[in-house]
């Protein structure tokens, strides 16, 4: 405990400079918390989906669509319990801004395959019932002051058209990562839609979601669907949802690469500066470890005090900045909701915060302390300054 | 007279450590701030030299992308006929009715499926981009199912490279030449007959028709007549509008997030200065008591230390864009979320960026130095002689 105390006081001893680097550390650990969680939030996505739900698509590319007559062909393949299919809509809501992911589902099947959505059974009832009827996500709702039995209308960029729908249900997800701001209406709208202004779009989906019966079984029904198709004029791409997802963040690969080198740079640059603080205490006090020394005090215990010291510094740093990144992060959240759906900081976040704190004060430590051990008794007593 | 810069530098030199770690904190600021401004500079550059000022692009009303937009082979005979059509040099008209579908590539190394334009063209299209160079190999033959491959694919994706064989819309495409387009979109793209990908994607219609204006002042009048025609559904943009509000969503992105990082980063580099200027202060009460002695003007040493601060905030901008101009050698290529295909770019480092990084620099220096000057400037000449 006694050490302890000396610790502290040490450590605060010069009052503006141990708070401007207890400061520099919490801003430091906030950052490094916020940029962990975007990642984190890039990937919710990944974490939110399924292994027993298989996602097939035309294997050229996502924009090109598929027969909507395969639908009964994948039925018949062995193990797939459920088959639900959609388009992207890619509909904007009054201006490009407002974006949120709108798709157009078969509703019963979709409902059915994704128990993570979870809808009152009235409003699923009422949404079933009407073909120009959409469900969407608690969060759209709250975000613009939507009410059941509202008309929406979307503005279509792939379909064109105004379209209008009628909101019957509200969707929570069932757990923390399920995307709340998401908006599906009938595909029958849109398809029957397609049938009086572009023929040539109709009886096409976007995407086929299959449900099997077994996890283990994914990855033969993934290669039976495939083989299915093959050498026709839609061959398919079948993949696990999460390997689906993935495939979307690969191809942002390179932000999230740099994101996490940041997340490393600002834990360097903070280093630098502890090191700095570290630095001065030591060649202030080289006269206080000289006569450490020659009260017979040994290399260990400057070392302790020293390292020890760092800790208090960073450690009282690192708290301040992981209590800030609960309410830093909550603001985040509101301002950008249209990228990040889901964006909530991981455990797993503040034990990478506390991991980086403690190399921080470790590797800050080092130099300072070699030479604070270095110096002879003589020559630490007749330095003065 | 005041205080000689020469007592600066050997201050710093005799705190080596401490200076060292300042200036590498506060380089560290610069050089992300530096690379992310060269991050959303190259991506502009890229896509804005894609485009030409003086070509048309026509797509679909209400589309945003090539990739979503769609005009129909009659609309587009119909855009045919415009008279503000420039004339080439064998008498045709410099008009192209171009395709662009996505197909997914796996990239080299990850295996990994992206996103890949595929540009279906007619003869014309070359003439109306003269950024694009054939490097090796020959043209595709039109009627053909040969297609060229432009220089990023080929670094980027397997399997692509001269005569190798591409398989989509269950045909093969033979890869016959490797183009370059410099710094633009273009080197992103995959390249051959229009009407044999109409026909192997089961496309009706063109995606988007480019023109070359005749007389570059004429785009107005085009643009209205063409935009109240009540045969058309299509929106004309100049060429060069077109690709930079493709790269607007992108670069806004990486413009907030280098500005975020910025601000947090530059709060602990500043917090870092004014530790050092601190200390720096502190340890030379009795120097200062004995400059001020010697009569030296309250103001020299606030000016002396300031100009330490700076000193350290120019190191330090010096080091952050010295580093930062060897990014100018990488290129990043990422999916572009507006066109939702793979675009590659590189960092590109401008006279503004130089500038702008320093100055940060130098304010960091400043707002770090500051307050310490002050304090140096305020002591009383007894108290600071009395303290050493």
């Amino acid at each position: 405990m006694l050490v302890l105390k000396i610790l502290i006081r040490n450590a605060f001893r010069n009052k503006l400079r141990a708070g401007l680097t207890v400061l520099g550390i919490a801003i430091a650990i906030l950052a490094f918390g916020l940029l962990r969680t975007v990642i984190s939030a890039w990937y919710a996505g990944v974490e939110a989906s399924s292994a027993t739900r298989l996602v097939t698509r035309n294997s050229v590319s996502l924009i090109f669509p598929l027969p909507l007559s395969y639908r009964d062909k994948i039925l018949q393949i062995n193990h797939v319990k459920t088959v639900s299919y959609g388009s992207w809509f890619g509909g904007v809501y009054i201006d490009e801004k407002n974006f949120f992911p709108n798709f157009a589902v078969e509703p019963k099947s979709f409902l059915e395959l994704y128990p993570e959505f979870i809808l009152p059974s009235n409003e699923k009832e009422a949404f079933l019932n009407d073909r120009k009827g959409c469900v969407v996500g608690r969060k759209l709702t709250n975000k613009y002051g939507w009410r059941i039995g509202d008309i929406i209308t979307l503005k279509g960029t792939i379909f064109l058209g105004e379209w209008d729908f009628v909101l019957r249900g509200v969707y929570r997800g069932r757990d923390q990562d399920t995307d709340e701001s998401q908006f599906i209406f009938h595909w029958d709208y849109l398809n029957e839609t397609m049938k009086k202004t572009a023929s040539s779009w109709t009886d096409r989906v976007g995407y086929y979601m299959i449900g099997v019966t077994r996890p283990e079984l994914a990855a033969d029904v993934a290669t039976a669907v495939d083989q299915n198709f093959k050498n026709s004029l839609a061959e398919t791409l079948t993949e696990t949802e999460k390997a689906f997802q993935q495939g979307f963040i690969a191809m942002s690969g390179a932000i999230v690469m740099t994101i996490q080198i940041v997340s490393f740079v600002v834990i360097i640059i903070i280093m630098a500066v502890v090191a700095n603080t570290m630095a001065m205490t030591t060649r202030e006090r080289i006269g206080e470890y000289a006569i450490l020394k020659t009260l017979g005090f040994g290399g260990k215990h400057i070392i302790c005090l020293i390292f020890g010291e760092s800790l208090v510094i960073t450690i009282m740093g690192c708290l301040l900045g992981m209590a800030l990144t609960f309410p830093v992060a909550k603001a985040f959240s509101n301002a950008l909701g249209t990228y990040f759906p889901v964006f909530n900081v991981e455990t797993k976040t503040l034990f990478f915060d506390l991991a980086a704190a403690l190399a921080v004060a470790l590797m800050a430590a080092i130099i300072p302390t070699h030479r604070a051990i270095k110096i002879r008794i003589a020559d630490g007593l007749r330095r003065i300054g | 007279m005041g205080i000689p810069l020469a007592y600066n530098f050997r201050n710093l030199w005799t705190r080596r450590l401490t200076t060292f770690l300042t200036v590498s904190g506060m380089a560290l600021v610069v050089f992300v701030f530096a690379s992310i401004l060269m991050l959303a500079e190259g991506l502009q550059k890229t896509l804005v030299e894609t485009g030409s000022y003086d070509n048309v692009v026509f797509l679909r009303k209400g589309s945003a992308s090539e990739v979503v937009s769609g005009v129909e082979r009659r609309q587009a005979s119909i855009l045919e006929t415009l008279p503000e059509i420039a004339i080439g040099p064998r008498g045709q008209r410099l008009l192209s009715k171009e395709l662009v579908v996505l197909i997914a590539l796996p990239k080299q190394g990850s295996d990994k499926l992206s996103n890949v334009v595929l540009r279906g063209i007619e003869e014309n299209s070359l003439l109306l981009r003269p950024q694009v160079r054939l490097v090796e190999g020959r043209l595709p033959r039109m009627g053909s199912t040969e297609v060229i491959a432009g220089d990023s694919i080929v670094r980027r994706f397997k399997g692509i490279g001269i005569n190798e064989t591409l398989c989509c819309g269950m045909r093969n495409w033979k890869i016959v030449g490797i183009f370059d387009a410099g710094n633009t979109g273009f080197s992103s793209e995959i390249w051959g007959d229009v009407d044999q990908f109409m026909q192997a994607f089961r496309r009706s219609a063109y995606s988007s028709v480019v023109f070359k204006l005749r007389d570059s002042s004429e785009f107005q009048n085009v643009k209205s007549r063409i935009e109240s025609d009540p045969r058309l559904t299509v929106e004309a943009k100049r060429e060069t509008r077109y690709y930079a509000d493709q790269s607007e969503m992108m670069a806004k992105f990486l413009r907030i997030l280098g500005l975020a990082l910025t601000i947090i980063f530059s709060i602990g580099a500043m917090i870092g200065a004014m530790i050092t200027m601190d200390s720096a202060v502190a340890n030379r009460t009795a120097e200062i008591g004995t400059l001020r002695a010697l009569g030296f003007q309250r103001r020299d040493i606030l000016i002396a230390f300031l100009m330490e601060s700076l000193l350290l905030g120019f190191l330090g901008g010096l080091a952050g864009l010295f580093f930062a101009s060897f990014m100018q050698f990488l290129t990043i290529s990422t999916m572009n979320f507006q066109t939702f295909s793979e675009l590659a770019f590189s960092f590109s480092l401008n006279v503004e960026i130089i500038y702008k990084g320093m100055g940060f620099a130098l304010v960091m220096g400043f707002v770090g130095g500051v307050l310490p000057a002050i304090r140096a400037s305020r002591m009383m000449i007894v108290d600071a002689l009395r303290a050493g």
